[in-house]
């Protein structure tokens, strides 16, 4: 566990830059995934966390995230965040079970900036998704109860000076994504709505405005996807990473390209449209 | 069968600090001094790969100097401590004060047990907090001492020359520039064969420079300075370097001022 004054031999010895790993020799119990549950489903215990998307656009790589948690019918929270900085070029957000979403992003996030530190240089891009992808496949026996955890990773990568998105499955599969992408219970309205909506020469704030429309239908259509909360001031968290580094636009910067999404649906409730014939763009 | 040597106490422990001392003093020097913003370090190192100076945490920044592999062990070792603790609690309960009492336990556990062989090493570690005031700096000794630096300290190869050149010299709340044109100059300030202390411009490619600098957004505080940030920091130094002051007590330049040492081979960092 956490030593005492004294540092343990184990600490002193060089070879392992990961700090799971270490975890796993050190204090086995503070790993997520090695708990042992009884038999049954677990999955309307816990909050879950609903719908990531995200977005490619040239110079750059978007994760947006609505803010409801539901837990069966009832909204167990209406502000939690779930787009997180992983480090200084990349991002996860996470759908599935809230608590060991958030637990498996600590976990990665330490083990990100961890080896940065031993090592004295960052992991590749695809280094981070496959480190990412086994940590989802530690949940696996969890996943199988109902507790799964299915997070979308987004980042820059410095030596293609591109933006990148990975998905992953319960099993730790991860997949590259092209243009875009979205996870969660309402992703499959959000990818209807950004395969509508998406071109690929989309500018840094056309591409906020894509993902806050997306979540918007999403939440239209998914009673587990939090809408923006207009009364509340609670709008999604997003986050934008560029060769200089990720960034969490204030809540200001949301709210005002909320505002004029919602400006717009009070005349078309449906959002914008997509020509019914060619390729052209609208 | 012969009878073993009797070794007092003392004498024991007095031999064991004077393998350490040799084995620290053969290294070159670092410096860390406390700027208006946070704390710079500054050490004369060729190497780019092997540092000196590294992160610890998000406040925390480590210094060392002697053998490579034993700070090396130590470092990695703190890097460890405070990530489990920051995963285990959280960011804000990872303190300097406990990673320095970790490495004087740990120094000084090894520097008085029988079997082991003693560190050749001294650190640094420091911690910037909201304010100036609330910055520390802890030096530990080989022997597992803590001392509590304020303002500046040295330690390694020359480091009564250095500090003593910093002595004069040093102002509290200095910008960074100013901050490390001292320290680059001190660090310059070294006896020569003849013991005399002599300044020389250290290249900048030859120098590793980091800060722990409070005014950064983001919560890890901990920044290399490139060379390029150090070329516009230092400016042109060959016209800027300090002559000593009349009535300073180095000896007179007796070389006729032949310039800079060139050509010193690379020492292990």
């Amino acid at each position: 566990m956490i030593p005492g004054p004294r540092l343990p031999a184990s600490y002193l010895q060089p070879g392992v830059s990961s700090f799971s790993d270490f975890l796993a020799d050190q204090a086995p119990d503070l790993l997520p995934g090695r708990r042992a549950l009884p038999q049954g489903q677990a999955g309307d215990l816990a909050p879950h966390g609903t719908t990531i998307v995200g977005a490619t656009f040239p110079g750059g790589v978007l994760l947006a995230g609505d803010r409801r948690a539901t837990m069966g019918n009832i909204i167990a929270q209406r502000d939690i965040e779930k787009v997180f900085a992983t480090d200084e070029y990349s991002a996860a957000g996470i759908a599935g079970t809230a608590g060991l979403a958030i637990e498996m992003i600590r976990l990665f996030q330490t083990e990100l900036e961890h080896y940065e530190k031993i090592e004295g240089t960052t992991l590749s891009l695809d280094g981070k998704a496959n480190r990412l992808s086994a940590l989802i496949r530690s949940n696996l026996g969890m996943a199988m109860q109902g507790l799964a955890v299915v997070p979308l990773f987004a980042g820059f990568d410095l030596g293609d000076a591109r933006g990148r998105i990975f998905s992953y499955d319960v099993t730790g599969g991860r997949y590259e994504e092209t243009g875009y992408t979205a996870v969660g219970s309402g992703s499959m309205f959000a990818r209807g709505s950004l395969k509508k909506l998406y071109r690929p020469d989309l500018t840094e704030a056309e591409v906020v405005t894509l993902a806050v429309q997306a979540l918007y239908d999403a939440a239209d259509d998914d009673s587990a996807t939090g809408g923006p909360d207009v009364a509340r001031r609670i709008f999604p968290i997003v986050h934008v990473i560029t060769a200089e580094g990720g960034r969490r636009l204030s809540g200001d910067e949301v709210a005002a390209v909320a505002d004029r999404v919602i400006a717009g649906r009070m005349s078309h409730p449906d959002g914008p449209t997509a020509p019914l014939t060619g390729g052209g763009h609208a | 069968m012969s009878t073993p040597f009797y070794v007092s106490p003392e004498q024991l422990m007095k031999d064991r600090a004077d393998f350490a001392r040799k084995g620290i003093a053969r290294g070159r020097s670092v410096v860390v001094i406390q700027y208006a913003d946070g704390v710079l370090f500054v050490s004369e190192n060729p190497s780019q790969a092997l540092h000196k100076v590294s992160e610890i945490y998000d406040r925390i920044a480590f210094a060392a100097v002697g053998r490579y592999n034993e700070f090396e062990n130590l470092r990695i070792a703190g890097v460890r401590l405070a990530d489990m603790r920051g995963y285990a609690y959280d960011r804000r309960d990872v303190s300097g004060r406990a990673l320095a009492n970790a490495y004087a336990q740990t120094l000084g556990t090894i520097f008085s047990s029988g079997g082991e062989k003693p560190y050749e090493v001294e650190l640094f570690v420091a911690e910037i907090g909201d304010e100036a005031a609330e910055d520390q700096v802890y030096r530990l000794t080989y022997d597992g001492q803590v001392a509590d630096e304020h303002g500046y300290a040295v330690m390694g190869g020359a480091a009564d020359v250095v500090a003593g050149y910093l002595k004069e010299r040093y102002a509290e709340g200095a910008e960074l520039g100013d901050a490390l044109r001292l320290a680059v100059a001190a660090l310059g300030h070294t006896p020569d064969e003849k013991g005399v202390a002599r300044d020389r411009v250290i290249a900048t490619r030859d120098l590793e420079v980091a800060v722990l600098d409070r005014t950064r957004q983001r919560p890890r505080k901990f920044v290399r300075l490139s060379p390029a940030r150090l070329e516009q920091l230092l400016g042109d130094r060959a016209s800027s370097v300090p002559e000593p002051a009349a009535g300073e007590t180095t000896t007179p330049d007796l070389l006729g001022g032949a310039g800079e040492v060139e050509g010193e081979p690379p020492v292990a960092p």
